[in-house]
């Protein structure tokens, strides 16, 4: 005997009953999905772009090779920063467990477009021999120009902003000539700044920086030292700096950018409201299917179906709304996700993410079907010879 | 001597209290027997949904005593009377109470189920009500009197040997109302069931072993 896709899918007959109310009216559950859909677009954008900032803000980082930093002391990120004597990359390289150490160039620069107009960008000079940080994802021209005097390399995102549209192109950077060797793709900045990448010689040059100083010192342990036995001899030896191990310096520029400026406790609190909204319109069409079907739980209630039996009704309404509602929801967040790769704004929705947010709809729906439960729980079974 | 399959002792039922006090029963008893079809009669407003109502563990009176297959039900906390309904009764209501989206066989599993039978026992209920070819019908595809057939099948998931129903005719004409009347009189001498109808209808009553009279809360000899 047929008994319908939901008593197959195991839930029994309270399964089929959830079902059949909900699809019984069609246009409210087609109301009850877009709400939910509506819901899961809006978590999954605001914590996407979280996710998006948080990439961005610690993508350079990220992608050095370095097992630690050795940064101004107070440093709170990676683009704004102060002068290290070149004097601490020495004494960084004398201590012992430190394989291999180098300086960075990170500078705000004045660039000055090929058809007038200027812009501010961050200028990243690093030791183009040694591979320990630099350009990635190079999808024009070689890293192998950039040895070149007075080259850089930009991302294809800002190009246009940059005035760029093709390699080649001479530009100025404060007031210095440098020519556009190459293109990478997806190297974003939270800051809004286009990175520009560079040989050290030629960030040195261009930003007019003193030999005597950098910015950073960035390095490699050497194999089987402790990591942290090390960064405590260089913290001690470099007193007027703070070393950090990779994954900690972009934990401290992350923290910046999200949360002391509160650029991420806006998204993240978008991200509430939207779980609240969708949590209210959940809670307003499953209260709305409820008070519909009143009489039919009075019915149950009046046979003597136990109080699980009421639950599992109502809690099989709230699961097959929040899986048919997360579904599209999702999909429409992925495609978004996809769009946004060719922007500006980068929104992440990693896989973990797409199936975390099942499980915050499905949490989403059942909290809001709790007052649906109280207001069934609360009928009299005798009401069902009262009519 | 076996117990009765419904006992009832002294019961009285008062709403509300001091001067707007309604006493809704007073001191009636009552015995409903295996194999016996009882009419419960009497006008609008004269106490015998009331009655039916406890009968039915749904009401506590205010005084007097309940007994269900010898079963004292006082006391009983509210999980233990649902499970002596879900498993020694079966309702049926003036207004059929089918659930809207499922079908007939559907209607019937949930009963089924809540007891604990198998769900194939479903045709077999709905063939012993005359509906053997509805199975896949909604109730808004069946008339009046298909709908109430359905509601007994439902009531009669699960072989329960108490049968309760509320003004089952009231909605039919006459001729499915004559029909769901010997039907459950069938049921009352053929099964050895107790049931017991609340009516106004005439029918019941030529077809019932016996009729019991209320008016104003009181049992008429």
């Amino acid at each position: 005997m047929m008994r319908g896709q939901a008593y197959r899918w195991g839930m029994g007959m309270a399964g089929l009953l959830a079902w059949r109310n909900l699809a019984h009216d069609r246009s409210r559950f087609v109301v009850t999905l877009v709400g939910i859909s509506f819901a899961v677009v809006l978590i999954a954008m605001q914590i996407g772009l979280f996710l998006g900032f948080t990439d961005s803000a610690t993508n350079v980082i990220r992608h050095t090779r370095a097992d630690f930093w050795i940064v101004p002391k107070g440093s709170r990120n990676f683009e704004i920063t102060m002068p290290l004597s070149e004097r601490e990359l020495y004494l960084a390289r004398s201590v012992p467990g430190v394989a291999h150490a180098e300086a960075l160039l990170v500078q705000f620069a004045i660039w000055k477009k090929p058809g007038g107009g200027d812009e501010s960008v961050l200028l990243v000079g690093a030791d183009l021999n040694t591979g320990l940080a630099g350009p990635w994802n190079i999808v024009a021209g070689h890293l192998e120009d950039l040895r070149r005097p007075d080259t850089v390399m930009i991302d294809r995102l800002f190009a246009e902003t940059l005035g760029v549209s093709a390699l080649g192109t001479t530009v100025e950077i404060r007031d210095q000539r440098a020519r556009v060797v190459g293109f990478t793709q997806g190297i974003r900045s939270f800051t809004t700044n286009p990175w520009v990448f560079a040989s050290y010689r030629t960030a040195q040059h261009l930003t007019q920086f003193a030999e005597s100083e950098t910015n950073y010192v960035i390095g490699t342990f050497e194999p089987g030292a402790d990591p942290v036995r090390v960064q405590d001899a260089l913290a001690r030896i470099l007193p007027r700096t703070d070393v950090d191990l990779s994954e900690q310096f972009a934990a401290r520029t992350r923290d910046y950018w999200m949360f002391t400026t509160g650029a991420g406790a806006s998204v993240l609190v978008s991200a509430v409201l939207g779980l609240l909204v969708g949590m209210v319109i959940v809670a307003q069409v499953l209260y709305a299917t409820t008070v519909d079907h009143l009489p039919e739980f009075g019915t149950l209630r009046a046979m003597g179906a136990p109080r699980a039996f009421v639950y599992k009704v109502i809690l099989s309404q709230a699961v097959i709304s929040a899986t048919l509602g997360h579904l599209p929801g999702i999909a429409a967040s992925l495609l978004l996700a996809k769009a946004s790769e060719s922007g500006a704004a980068l929104v992440l929705i990693p896989p973990s993410l797409a199936v975390g947010l099942f499980g915050v709809t499905l949490i989403m729906c059942v909290f809001a079907s709790i007052i649906s439960i109280r207001k069934a729980m609360d009928i009299d079974p005798a009401m069902v010879f009262q009519r | 001597m076996s117990a009765a399959a419904l006992e009832a002792r002294g019961l009285t039922l008062v709403y509300g209290s001091g001067e707007t006090a309604v006493r809704a029963l007073d001191g009636v008893d009552f015995q409903a027997n295996a194999g016996e079809i009882q009419a419960l009669m009497g006008p609008s407003g004269s106490g015998k949904t009331t009655l039916l109502m406890i009968l039915g563990c749904l009401l506590h009176p205010t005084a007097g005593e309940v007994r269900v297959e010898g079963q004292l039900v006082a006391g009983l906390p509210n999980p233990a009377l649902a499970r002596l309904r879900l498993q020694r009764m079966g309702f049926i209501f003036q207004s059929y109470n089918l659930f809207p989206a499922l079908t007939a066989a559907e209607n019937v599993q949930v009963a089924l189920e809540l007891k604990g039978h198998d769900l194939g026992e479903a045709p077999a209920l709905l063939e012993l009500v005359g509906l053997g070819g509805r199975l896949h019908n909604f109730p808004r595809q069946l008339s009046g009197g298909e709908k109430q057939r359905v509601a007994i099948a439902r009531a009669l998931a699960g072989a329960p040997p108490i049968l309760l129903a509320d003004e089952p005719t009231a909605a039919l004409d006459s001729i499915n109302g004559r029909a769901v009347v010997k039907l459950l009189a069938q049921l009352a001498h053929e099964q050895r069931r107790a049931v017991v109808v609340v009516t106004h209808d005439p029918r019941v009553g030529d077809l019932a072993d016996r009729i019991v009279h209320i008016e104003d809360g009181r049992i008429q000899c």
